[in-house]
């Protein structure tokens, strides 16, 4: 098992040099003077001077390519032309709010995904099978930002003879009229952990339409995976061969066609996990969340490059982890990937 | 959600071409097949409607349309918090800019179906061009295409098109190349995947000990046999690409001309007038879920036909 | 505030004369005179929740230019002028009265003897004095752009510089008495002083927390934590959390020595998206918010919310870049303003109530007059004009900026479509050309010649005609391009006058001179907004945005 990890970590050292080849040459095809680029508006001639000697522009290119990585691994990664704040502390302030963000969409869509696509194909060609695939088609032709948007004026202000739906709050984490104590800051955890109950239901009631708008793709996504994985397998002949002795429906349904679904799932879970952090781009403004997904917004209305580039490397190396984490959980699910 | 069927079987193939078994027992080839199917599917047919319909709308804008569009000609009519709603003359009222609602809507498919060919047809034929090389040639330029590939692939596409577009400036055509760049490292990888999973098919063994050239079994017999999943995430691109398009105008990347007659620029720029003048941004937002749902379910239909194990 | 990005304000174009160009707008001082001083009424209790369009740069606002460092600076700190409610006259604050000497170089300050700092410390001359040296002695990195802005641009210089610029010294004449003593007459020191980047901090608290060990670079500035954590200063407020990001919360200061604040804490919430203020208002969420986009005032009001308008201390206007060869012609110059409608650019993009622009400065401040040449809306005149240039077929390149609303140009897209709409009705092919505010756009019309006619605007810092015409037409810039060393002159010398009343028949001349000489079109002065709960009262809007929250009431 050790070996599987050791191999599979190996497996993205080329991927990361790779990534950080690209990023480095990106910031050089970007237009004009890349050190002016980098400092954006605060560029001074003597800021300009100072980054051209920082990432040595000036230098021969393995030169700045060496110098580059070495800020990385040092940690420095460079600070915000906007607000001149390190792009790691950017990181971490927007950290906690996208982290809670992306976990509560994800449970949103895996606790609803896995049933409706498993019942969809346990009933399949039926209308619910129909209605279930119509529905999740839908949930990935909307954008967004628009669907975020739609759910916030319903459910959050309420409109005409639906005003009653409107319960739940437009923005931000948690009502600033609560004077909530912070240990972790994930909002939720900290109420449920100093036992501040109305802090808590609070920020679950503005997580909710944050996460729905946020895990309707995966959703959609969960559903169509496993309903294909469930029909794949009912077609398998060990389930045949189970409803042929006379099993009972549920016995099998437990212990052959669930369990053997779920793996195509559990990756499919893994690589929504790692695509979460881009949607949070186009939700978190709306809901006026200061995550990542904010912050990544902000960088790219004002293209702001060093944290750009900081966030899409952060991204990345997250989204391969998580990658790696499923392989594993795989491995532990199905023996027989380990050996291969 | 790029989840292709890994290669549309040993099966397949042109009748025309080559020695090798190109219609499967049956008789009907796999393509008649799959048509024969999609035309009992009522997901396929819905679909298929969708896109007939917004390519006529989108080749036809100039003759539907009653005005000229993007003019904002009736601009003084409009103030920031009045925009007129329907009338006589303005079958759905202005936009926000004060030009004709409806023309824009029409243009609107037409712009569409502009960005969505073009950043396919060049997402796809990059893609494909590394795919094949690597599908093809094999050996180490496999390795590193294939490397470069996951690196692409290990951002998400929607950064990813968010930083070509940060490259190239704000013109209409650096948000087709964008959309084109997010989608070139899946092609490439889908059509890797499916020329290697035909390596040892018998027809390629065949092929081969007939001491045919390498490149003339690729070209020849491989690739057209790998079309099926291509075509099928080719459609399913261009339902991408509509929402992508939206997603950049969101974001402040997409189309730089205010007044131009862009779906998502409309839909972005009426979102906060929901409330008083829906009609602006629910007509824009409801097209583009309707012709990405339109491609979907072609695409995911066209799968399904092409997918042996649906073959039932 | 200086002109910057929406979300995050802080940044310093420069490069000579951009810097100037770029340089600031808005804010200074306090909404209420400190007139009476009446000790009234305790707390009414409850919380107001006012959102902001982005989180502070830091809470020490003589390192600041932004405005929403500022407007958090406001409630914490005061300086020694104020200014009068709703106007931006100058008003006593922490002193009561001043003096200028004959020759205009000194400034004697008759302080207030009832103020404390937040940290208990006695507020004094000896006070005074410590916050002017500590501004002077500024070193190195404190002395970049990115920090001491303000100090630098209107002080021109420090203790080891050359020059030094035109700060002498101040004195502590006894307690309640300090005078101030430049090199160079500026007549606008008493208005400069209403800035909240003048204000008055503790000096013990600054020594304490070690205000001025600001590390890092000057691009990658790490405050101090007396910036981040301790900002003492007069005001009615005192600080309680900085959640970064989120918001910044305070609560009343119990010994404030004016009109003690009603309610029980101040909550400034971070909400970049302007849609989303909006209905976190609708929603109950937050009290009021700030820049009200134009087009949501009308559904506001018939909601029941409360809508504050600031007086217009702001310009928009429509600029030429005379580096073109097209515009180099004064005709053409002429035929553009013939054929702008302001009136329609006000209806179809601007907030209801705006006010269109005779010349480019707002009327109440010093200098204006209209008896300037105006150029009527009349689009056969702008026809005939151009062929008489020979410009019959003239193309020209219109920058425009996306990303962004700004008080003095709420809605850009619009704008620049209205104005593209008026140009091609009189035969100017117009090429748009977008970008992104900040940094692109501000780069290339301010820092480039690399444009042709552009929007832009400007809000006041403080009540003075050289923040507006100075910083507009001072020297030659990218930005417009031309170079007129009649008017540049002209400008120098009003600036080195010594007194308001010798200023003003200057600026008149000068405000004549550049309507003639016409290098745009003053377009508009946007009313900016600001929106509340019907259940707020007591706050005071400030063209300058000089705005305390002392008697703000929110009724449960």
């Amino acid at each position: 098992m050790l070996q599987f990890v050791l191999r599979r970590l190996a497996l993205m050292v080329p991927v990361l040099i790779g990534l950080s080849l690209l990023l480095f040459a990106w910031v050089r095809a970007l237009p004009g003077d890349p050190a002016r680029a980098l400092l954006g508006q605060r560029a001074t001639a003597r800021s300009v001077e100072n980054v051209t000697r920082l990432y040595g522009f000036d230098r021969p290119l393995h030169e700045q390519y060496f110098s580059y990585v070495g800020a990385l691994l040092r940690g420095d990664f460079g600070s915000s032309t906007q607000t001149g704040q390190p792009v790691v502390d950017l990181f971490q302030n927007g950290f906690p709010a996208t982290a809670e963000l992306a976990v509560c969409a994800l449970a949103f869509a895996v606790a609803l995904g896995i049933p409706l696509g498993y019942f969809a194909a346990r009933r399949h060609g039926t209308a619910l099978d129909n209605l279930t695939v119509g529905a999740s088609l839908l949930g990935v032709v909307v954008p967004v930002f628009f669907l975020a948007y739609l759910l916030k004026l319903v459910f959050a202000i309420g409109v005409g003879p639906l005003d009653f739906l409107g319960v739940f709050p437009t923005s931000g984490r948690q009502n600033p009229r609560i004077d909530a104590t912070h240990i972790t800051d994930f909002y939720l955890l900290d109420g449920i952990l100093t036992q501040e109950w109305d802090a808590a239901w609070d920020a679950l009631l503005h997580l909710v339409l944050p996460a729905v708008a946020l895990g309707t793709i995966p959703l959609a996504i969960i559903v169509r995976i496993t309903r294909a994985a469930v029909l794949d397998v009912t077609g398998e002949d060990y389930v045949r061969t189970a409803e042929a002795k006379g099993l009972l429906r549920s016995t099998i349904s437990r212990r052959h066609v669930l369990r053997n679904a779920l793996l195509p799932v559990v990756t499919t879970v893994g690589l929504q996990a790692g695509l979460l952090l881009s949607g949070a781009v186009l939700t978190e403004t709306v809901f006026a969340i200061n995550g990542l997904g904010a912050t990544l917004f902000d960088a790219i209305t004002l293209l702001d490059y060093p944290v750009l580039q900081g966030f899409i490397l952060a991204i990345a190396l997250m989204y391969a982890l998580i990658n790696l984490t499923v392989d594993v959980l795989y491995g532990v699910i199905d023996p027989r990937v380990r050996v291969s | 959600m790029t989840l292709i069927a890994p290669g549309a079987g040993s099966a397949a193939g042109d009748p025309l071409e080559g020695p090798t078994a190109t219609v499967d027992e049956h008789g009907t080839s796999l393509w008649r097949g799959a048509l024969q199917r999609l035309r009992r599917d009522p997901f396929a047919i819905t679909g298929a409607l969708i896109v007939v319909v917004f390519v006529l709308v989108a080749l036809f804008a100039p003759l539907l349309a009653p005005y000229a569009p993007a003019g904002a000609q009736w601009g003084n009519q409009v103030t920031p918090s009045d925009v007129p709603g329907p009338s006589a003359d303005h079958l759905l009222g202005l936009d926000a800019f004060g030009s004709d609602l409806y023309t824009q809507l029409l243009f609107g498919a037409r712009q569409s179906l502009i960005i969505g060919v073009v950043s396919t047809g060049l997402g796809l034929a990059v893609g494909a061009l590394i795919g094949l090389l690597a599908g093809g040639i094999g050996g180490w330029v496999d390795v590193v295409l294939m490397r470069v590939v996951d690196v692409l692939l290990s951002i998400p596409s929607l950064l990813l098109a968010v930083s070509v577009a940060a490259v190239l400036g704000r013109t209409s055509i650096s948000v087709m190349i964008a959309i084109a760049a997010a989608q070139v490292p899946i092609f490439a990888r889908l059509l890797r995947g499916s020329l290697l999973a035909q390596r040892n098919a018998d027809y390629v063994l065949a092929a081969s000990s007939l001491g045919l050239r390498r490149r003339t079994v690729v070209l020849s017999h491989m690739l057209p046999n790998s079309l099926g999943p291509v075509i099928v995430q080719a459609t399913l691109v261009l339902a991408t690409a509509t929402i992508e398009v939206a997603a950049l105008s969101y974001l402040g990347l997409g189309e730089p001309n205010p007044t131009v007659a862009e779906w998502g620029r409309m839909l972005v720029k009426s979102q906060n007038r929901l409330e008083t003048d829906p009609q602006l941004a629910l007509l824009p937002g409801l097209l583009i879920a309707l012709t990405a749902l339109g491609f979907t379910l072609l695409g995911e239909a066209l799968r399904e036909a092409l997918d042996p194990k649906f073959r039932r | 505030m200086r002109r910057t990005t929406s979300r995050s304000f802080r940044v310093a174009a420069v490069l000579g004369a951009a810097a100037v160009a770029l340089a600031g707008c808005a804010e200074s001082e306090r909404e209420e005179p400190s007139a009476g001083g009446e000790k009234s009424g305790g707390a009414t209790g409850g919380t107001f929740v006012f959102a902001a369009s982005s989180d502070p740069v830091s809470l020490d606002p003589a390192f600041a230019s932004d405005g929403e460092t500022f407007r958090v600076a406001r409630q914490i700190f005061e300086g020694l002028v104020g200014t009068e409610p709703g106007t931006a006259k100058p008003a006593p604050l922490l002193a009561t009265e001043w003096e200028t000497s004959e020759d205009g170089l000194s400034y004697t300050f008759t302080l207030r003897d009832d103020v404390t700092f937040h940290d208990g410390e006695k507020f004094d001359a000896e006070a005074v004095c410590a916050n002017f040296d500590r501004w002077y002695n500024w070193k190195g990195l404190l002395q970049s752009e990115n920090l001491s802005y303000y100090y630098g641009k209107l002080f021109r210089g420090f203790a080891d510089t050359n020059p030094k610029g035109i700060y002498e010294s101040c004195a502590a004449d006894d307690a309640t008495s300090a005078t101030i003593t430049l090199t160079q007459p500026f007549a606008g020191f008493v208005q400069a002083m209403s800035l909240p980047a003048f204000s008055m901090q503790s000096p013990a608290a600054m020594e304490e927390h070690d205000a001025d060990n600001v590390g890092g670079t000057e691009d990658d500035v790490r405050f101090s934590a007396y910036a981040t954590e301790h900002p003492t200063g007069t005001g009615p407020f005192t600080f309680e959390k900085w959640q970064r990001g989120q918001q910044v919360s305070l609560v009343p200061y119990e010994d404030y020595w004016g009109d003690k604040a009603k309610v029980d804490r101040v909550v400034v919430r971070t909400i970049d998206d302007g849609n989303a203020r909006r209905q976190a208002l609708i929603n109950g969420e937050i009290d009021g918010y700030d820049l009200v986009a134009p087009g949501d005032l009308k559904g506001l009001e018939e909601d029941g919310f409360q809508i504050e308008n600031r007086d217009p201390f702001n310009i928009l206007y429509l600029a030429f870049n005379q580096a073109v060869p097209a515009l180099k012609d004064l005709k053409v110059r002429q035929a553009i303003a013939h054929a702008i409608d302001k009136e329609a650019v006000v209806t179809q993009s601007l907030p209801e109530g705006s006010k269109v622009a005779v010349t480019f400065q707002p009327e109440s401040v010093a200098g204006f007059t209209d008896e300037v040449t105006t150029y009527e809306h009349d689009p056969e005149k702008a026809k005939q004009l151009l062929a008489e240039a020979g410009q019959s077929n003239l193309t020209l390149q219109f920058n425009y900026p996306t990303g962004v609303s700004r008080p003095y140009m709420p809605t850009p897209e619009d704008t620049f479509v209205a104005i593209r709409s008026q140009l091609e009705a009189v035969g100017i092919k117009v090429t748009p050309v977008a970008d992104q505010w900040s940094p692109d756009y501000l780069d290339k019309v301010t820092g480039s010649p690399n444009h042709g006619i552009h929007l832009l605007g400007w809000t006041g810092d403080y009540d003075d005609t050289d923040n507006f015409l100075g910083v507009f037409f001072g020297q030659k810039t990218d930005e417009w391009g031309f170079d007129n060393p009649e008017l540049f002159t002209a400008l120098t010398e009003a600036r080195g006058v010594a007194t308001r009343e010798e200023q003003t028949p200057l600026y008149e001349e000068i405000n004549k001179q550049v309507m003639e000489f016409l290098p745009g079109v003053p377009i508009a002065h946007p009313v900016p907004s600001l929106a509340f709960a019907p259940e707020v009262k007591g706050y005071q809007p400030s063209p300058v945005q000089d705005e305390v929250w002392n008697n703000v009431t929110v009724e449960e």
